[in-house]
């Protein structure tokens, strides 16, 4: 079990989500950065799928009150143990006391800590992620708190430390290019805003958070017939009649009626999840077989922690 | 002899490189909304496919690239929905008791030369149809709304609408089921509870219900 000192300033539980749910208009949820919190779990032998901690522009400060094997990827807040730094993208072994620590943002927005076993915390709707909207999932619906226990699941098998991703496979989150699939109503944006979309810089603003990011950048223009509502995804880029684009996080509304000009590639969700309010990017098109070619090689660098 | 096969020209856009945007029209239809329901439940049955939602007139598909490509995925949409769809059965109906006294009724009435009462009348005079559960937990798009209801949304949004308000848009209607902004025009409230979080599914509306509404005093 791990016991809560400090929470940092958003740490909540988090796993898959709960993709079903979207018929009855509730976000899918799930971890932010689907490839960091994956590669947590694989390297201190979870399921994929298990819960582990999101844990938003700092850390929180935890202590292990049984001896327990962890791993840290994600953001880079600079993690030590008992003081001394960290590694991340590694499993570690944390005996009973060991703190875990961390100091300022180096790289990234969310760190994800996975503990050997899964975190067990309140199953909502087939997940166990927090909805803070709906008070619901995971931490009784909150972010964790001071004095919260995690407690830990059963171990599926033996647990060995020191896995870690080879370094040539972790993203690097300081490189800030969203690569985009034109989306349903690309072609409604006009000249200059269809050139503005790849050639301008965009930055998320403050008004950022879990469902969507607004984006600040050049005004775009998509005029059109008002749309009727659809289903929308994590990734899809709607274009409000304001102009200032909603880049749809896990969080997201589950269906809109603005125009989605662009989609974020899956291979790129997890490095949109790792820009925090103020970062700058831009977006880049391809295609979609281009998409699926980067979306197979990110796939490899996980299925290189199966073995 | 066999029933027509039906002529609906769906059009499928990607949606990144894991789902597609089937749509199969335009405007607010009961007819086109039943074959996108039928559509999305057919979708889901297929392995290939993670998830089918129907929009007022379209589905968003998402599915596993590695077992289909975009392109056969388009084309099974479309085989999918060119086949006859399926009776559209009449879904549950729900009667909602709405006391008509929203901060917007006499400024609707008034846009719309009619009087309050008329409004009302008319508001409950429809059994609705639920054409989509979504955008934010429990919220139902209702309609279609009489013609003489129709209303551009408000050229402001509200910041903060209470939960249980009663409201209309366009050629639609629907229930706020939590508090959060809104550019519906509130007519009135209900006590009814549209987002049941205990519950499995958590909405008390789903896609294809029907609704109908009458007015209580307050």
């Amino acid at each position: 079990m791990l016991r809560v000192l400090q929470p940092g300033l958003l740490t909540t539980i988090q796993d898959i989500g709960r993709p079903h749910a979207v018929a009855s208009g509730v976000p899918p949820g799930g971890a932010m950065d689907r490839f960091a919190h994956t590669a947590a779990n694989l390297l201190v032998g979870n399921d994929r799928g298990a819960a582990t901690l999101e844990c938003t522009l700092t850390g929180p400060h935890l202590v292990a009150e049984h001896a327990c094997l962890i791993a840290i990827t994600g953001a880079d807040f600079e993690p030590r143990v008992n003081g001394d730094a960290a590694p991340m993208w590694t499993g570690l072994f944390l005996s009973q006391g060991d703190q875990l620590t961390f100091g300022g943002r180096r790289a990234g927005a969310r760190a994800y800590v996975a503990v050997a076993g899964g975190i067990s915390a309140d199953r909502w709707l087939g997940s166990m992620s927090t909805n803070l909207m709906c008070a619901r999932g995971g931490m009784h619906g909150r972010a964790l708190v001071a004095g919260d226990a995690l407690p830990v699941g059963e171990l599926s098998g033996p647990v060995v430390a020191g896995r870690n991703l080879a370094a040539g496979m972790r993203p690097v989150y300081g490189e800030r290019t969203l690569h985009v699939i034109a989306g349903p109503h690309f072609t409604r944006l006009q000249g200059e805003s269809r050139e503005a979309l790849f050639s301008a810089g965009f930055s998320v603003s403050h008004d950022s958070n879990r469902m969507g990011y607004r984006l600040e950048g050049p005004r775009l223009d998509a005029p059109g017939e008002e749309l009727l509502s659809f289903g929308v995804v994590a990734g899809a880029v709607q274009l409000p009649a304001g102009g200032q684009p909603i880049l749809l996080m896990a969080d997201h509304q589950t269906a809109g009626g603005y125009p989605v000009v662009v989609t974020v590639a899956s291979v790129s969700i997890p490095i949109a999840a790792q820009l925090a309010p103020g970062d700058e990017f831009r977006f880049a098109e391809i295609t979609i077989d281009t998409a699926l070619q980067m979306r197979a090689a990110q796939r490899e660098a996980l299925d290189l922690l199966m073995r | 002899m066999p029933p027509p096969r039906s002529t609906v020209r769906v059009r499928v856009h990607p949606l990144g490189d894991t789902a597609v945007l089937a749509e199969l029209g335009t405007k607010l239809d009961t007819a086109l909304n039943a074959r996108a329901i039928a559509l999305a439940a057919a979708l889901k049955k297929r392995r290939d496919v993670r998830q089918a939602v129907a929009g007022h007139a379209s589905v968003t598909v998402q599915f596993d690239p590695d077992q289909i490509t975009h392109e056969a995925m388009a084309a099974a949409i479309k085989r999918l929905a060119t086949k006859r769809p399926p009776l559209d059965e009449p879904g549950r109906l729900h009667r909602i008791p709405v006391v008509y006294d929203g901060p917007d009724l006499y400024a609707v009435a008034m846009q719309l030369r009619l009087t309050t009462h008329q409004v009302i009348e008319l508001h409950g005079r429809p059994i609705y149809r639920v054409f989509l559960v979504g955008f934010v937990p429990g919220w139902a798009y209702l309609g279609p709304l009489a013609d003489e209801l129709a209303l551009p949304r408000r050229p402001v949004p509200r910041t903060q609408v209470p939960a249980g308000s009663v409201a209309i848009a366009g050629h639609q209607t629907g229930i706020y089921p939590l508090p959060s902004p809104g550019g519906w025009h509130l007519i009135g409230r209900t006590s009814v509870k549209l987002f049941l979080p205990d519950s499995d599914p958590p909405s008390l509306f789903r896609a294809g219900d029907r609704v109908r509404f009458f007015s209580v005093s307050g």
